[in-house]
């Protein structure tokens, strides 16, 4: 597999390792991590980086995930790369409004990097 | 309709929630086993520390985590596999988000709360000699559990339900 870049957006420094760990587990080797800590600096990053990948909370202070996805796609920033939603919010609900507001996938806190690789490994092969 | 939860406050109080939600955020996301205790804990070092995040919409109140500052360390190492000697910003966030999944984990467990309460960003305290005092709760639980030697209590407030 070649490098997968990969955007991980969460105001928890602590959750993006996490991420990131889980990501190798996953087998997502070698990996280029690019880190944000808000949806702001996601788009400020994305407008620098090409991504393969982006991973995003949604509960974040400032702009929070569902807010940045819908600018993501407003901004025609990083078009066909698939974003996954990681969330303590998992009702129907929220899940229906991230697939409205453009997420292809979405994973519950806490998780296990095994779900990371069944939500993640499908939407980098066929994209 | 309007949706209540009046009618529900036994699934949204049931104690066995909180359990199987420490359970599932400690096993999946630092790889331990917890024990429930019957007891208060005691927090015999002179620094705490306590993350609190909000539930807002048809109910209302708080999950609060607190344990001393050992074991917030601990937990923290655990998450991230790094080793810490003091409560450094990291060990703030970790055990900021350990309280955000509590929480998420928790509403989770009765579908119209997950659907109908949404979650504050965590706020995290340390320090020494502070105590949190909420007024006449709607009901409120509070269980202490450990793992290894490691020791800290959930709180889940609910000050009002709609």
């Amino acid at each position: 597999m070649s490098e997968v870049r990969t955007l991980i957006v969460d105001d928890s420094s602590v959750m993006r390792k996490i991420v990131e760990r889980s990501l190798r587990q996953a087998g997502l080797n070698p990996l280029l991590v690019f880190e944000a800590g808000s949806g702001v600096e996601g788009l400020d990053l994305l407008k620098a980086q090409q991504v393969d990948l982006i991973l995003s909370d949604i509960n974040m202070p400032s702009m929070d995930g569902l807010e940045f996805l819908r600018q993501l796609r407003a901004q025609n920033l990083a078009p066909g790369v698939p974003v996954v939603m990681i969330t303590t919010e998992s009702s129907e609900e929220h899940v229906k409004q991230a697939i409205l507001a453009g997420a292809q996938g979405y994973i519950r806190k806490p998780f296990t990097a095994e779900q990371v690789k069944e939500r993640v490994l499908p939407l980098l092969n066929a994209a | 309709m309007t949706l209540s939860l009046r009618e529900s406050v036994h699934l949204v109080s049931d104690p066995k929630n909180l359990d199987a939600s420490v359970e599932e955020v400690f096993q999946l996301m630092l790889g331990v086993n917890c024990q429930r205790y019957s007891g208060p804990v005691e927090i015999v070092e002179p620094e705490s520390v306590t993350a609190v995040v909000g539930f807002g919409g048809l109910l209302s109140g708080a999950c609060v985590f607190r344990s001393g500052a050992s074991a917030a360390i601990k937990i923290a190492a655990h998450m991230t596999g790094m080793e810490f000697e003091e409560i450094d910003d990291t060990v703030k966030d970790g055990i900021g988000e350990i309280c955000n999944m509590l929480a998420g984990a928790w509403k989770g467990k009765v579908p119209d709360l997950a659907a109908n309460c949404g979650l504050s960003v965590p706020a995290v305290i340390t320090g020494r000699d502070y105590n949190l005092h909420v007024q006449a709760p709607e009901f409120k639980l509070y269980h202490t559990y450990h793992f290894d030697d490691a020791s800290f209590e959930v709180t889940i407030i609910c000050d009002g339900l709609q």
